[in-house]
């Protein structure tokens, strides 16, 4: 298939998803083929409290390490990052995170395009961007920046997301490679775990 | 978009030419700083923007002030105030004079925080709050002790998650659409500029706080500035970071203690 042509080693894959989205990833997580071999960043628009609540959720639904990500760290495959409350999330070419916690963009902190933007730059054609259910215009500069570099953009299937305007911006303003439902996504993700 | 040649050329002319070194601010967020000012200012092309940063010694005023982040809130992260209040203030009570430098204070709106919690806790009379950044015009307005009125519903929310009990409306009066917090609350503020990349220590404090500031710095800064923090500090005093920063992997790691949960260290070596 084209689908593993296009797909080889030292893949890293952005995550955005506002709401609607946690439920997808509750059932995606489960089915995640572990040790995951490649770099996995989720951004989640949440309450800005402080609290790592989240964090604890998902990892209730893997073995895969899930973290929030701490200022300066290693981009490391293996490890689910989570973006924190009230940051953005952003990558050094160096291969390490920086936090920032500047203006919102599309009204949110994290922002998924700034962490999609930035993930673009350092990875560019090894970067698989997903976008998830959400009520927002957030991720759509961020798919269209992971384009430019040649990365791959996939979205929810707007029809199974819970709020489809977030997977339906990105489809009608970019071109989105994949657009797939909650096991397809599963089984895309999979597929990249070589 | 700016290229990563282009940016080194542009921090260079800023060294050069007016002294502010970015060289050592974090890569990712810095570019997109840049590159929003680019867009905010419509300059068509870098050659443009670069040649009103050369020659334009007034703009460099707001560029600087662009490129540094000026975010901030009263009582941003309540739990943090709270653990000043029930943690931090009652041990510096028994000073006869307490020392505050807020680093980084930007508009000012945690050092009336900060003035609020000595007021409540019967200290502000014996406090001196030095508050200090690196653009002159934050301060200017961190001064005039003055915030929008949209946002005081948030703070007092913030305020009382703090453990704040009294009617927050009282530290303020409203005006227009501003709200000017009571004089008596800045009469112990002194405003000055510090650049943390350059400026040495000026003081000993019993409290740092510097939040949110060295997220935007490369490791090598942050170890710069955590050892000026250090050099200015007195056995037993606090320094306190924002959420996501840490003492970790610093070689004030094992001078210091951390206090439960919130970024607050102790100096005990």
């Amino acid at each position: 298939m084209a689908e593993n042509s296009i797909i080889t080693a030292k893949k890293a894959v952005v995550i955005g998803g506002s709401t609607g989205s946690i439920d997808v990833l509750l059932q995606v997580l489960p089915v995640l083929s572990v040790p995951l071999t490649y770099i996995c960043i989720i951004v989640l628009h949440r309450r800005n409290t402080a609290d790592s609540t989240l964090a604890h959720l998902l990892s209730l639904k893997t073995t895969i390490p899930v973290r929030e990500v701490e200022d300066k760290e290693p981009v490391r495959p293996g490890i689910i990052y989570l973006a924190p409350a009230d940051y953005h999330v952003l990558i050094e070419r160096d291969r390490t995170f920086a936090l920032d916690d500047s203006e919102k963009v599309n009204y949110s902190r994290p922002s998924i395009d700034v962490t999609f933007e930035s993930a673009a730059e350092v990875f560019g054609p090894s970067l698989i961007g997903v976008l998830l259910s959400g009520a927002n215009a957030d991720g759509t500069a961020g798919l269209k920046a992971i384009k430019k570099k040649g990365g791959l953009l996939v979205t929810q299937l707007p029809a199974t997301a819970q709020a489809a305007m977030m997977p339906q911006q990105a489809i009608l303003n970019t071109q989105v490679d994949y657009i797939l439902d909650i096991q397809g996504i599963s089984s895309l993700l999979n597929n990249l775990n070589l | 978009m700016i290229e990563d040649e282009q940016m080194d050329l542009l921090l260079t002319d800023l060294f050069e030419r007016y002294g502010y070194d970015f060289t050592h601010y974090a890569r990712a967020s810095l570019k997109r700083r840049i590159n929003r000012v680019w867009s905010l200012d419509k300059f068509p092309s870098f050659a443009e923007l670069r040649y009103r940063i050369r020659n334009d010694s007034e703009y460099i005023k707001r560029f600087v002030e662009e490129l540094t982040v000026n975010v901030t809130e009263m009582f941003r992260d309540p739990f943090f105030y709270r653990a000043l209040r029930t943690d931090v203030l009652p041990t510096l009570a028994a000073k006869p004079f307490i020392r505050i430098w807020h680093a980084g204070c930007s508009t000012g709106e945690e050092v009336f925080s900060m003035a609020i919690l000595l007021k409540e806790a019967g200290l502000l009379h014996k406090s001196l709050l030095y508050a200090t950044d690196i653009n002159p015009d934050v301060l200017a307005s961190a001064r005039k002790g003055i915030v929008a009125l949209s946002q005081m519903k948030q703070y007092s929310e913030n305020y009382v998650l703090s453990g704040g009990v009294a009617d927050f409306s009282m530290y303020y009066t409203a005006q227009y659409s501003y709200a000017k917090f009571l004089d008596e609350l800045a009469e112990r503020m002194v405003f000055s500029t510090h650049n943390l990349v350059s400026d040495r220590s000026f003081n000993e404090f019993d409290l740092i706080l510097c939040r949110n500031v060295l997220i935007y710095f490369d490791k090598a800064l942050q170890q710069r500035v955590l050892s000026l923090f250090d050099e200015s500090l007195g056995l037993l005093s606090y320094l306190a970071l924002g959420a996501k920063e840490t003492l970790r992997f610093s070689t004030l790691e094992t001078k210091y203690r951390p206090l439960n949960g919130e970024k607050i260290w102790r100096k005990i070596v």
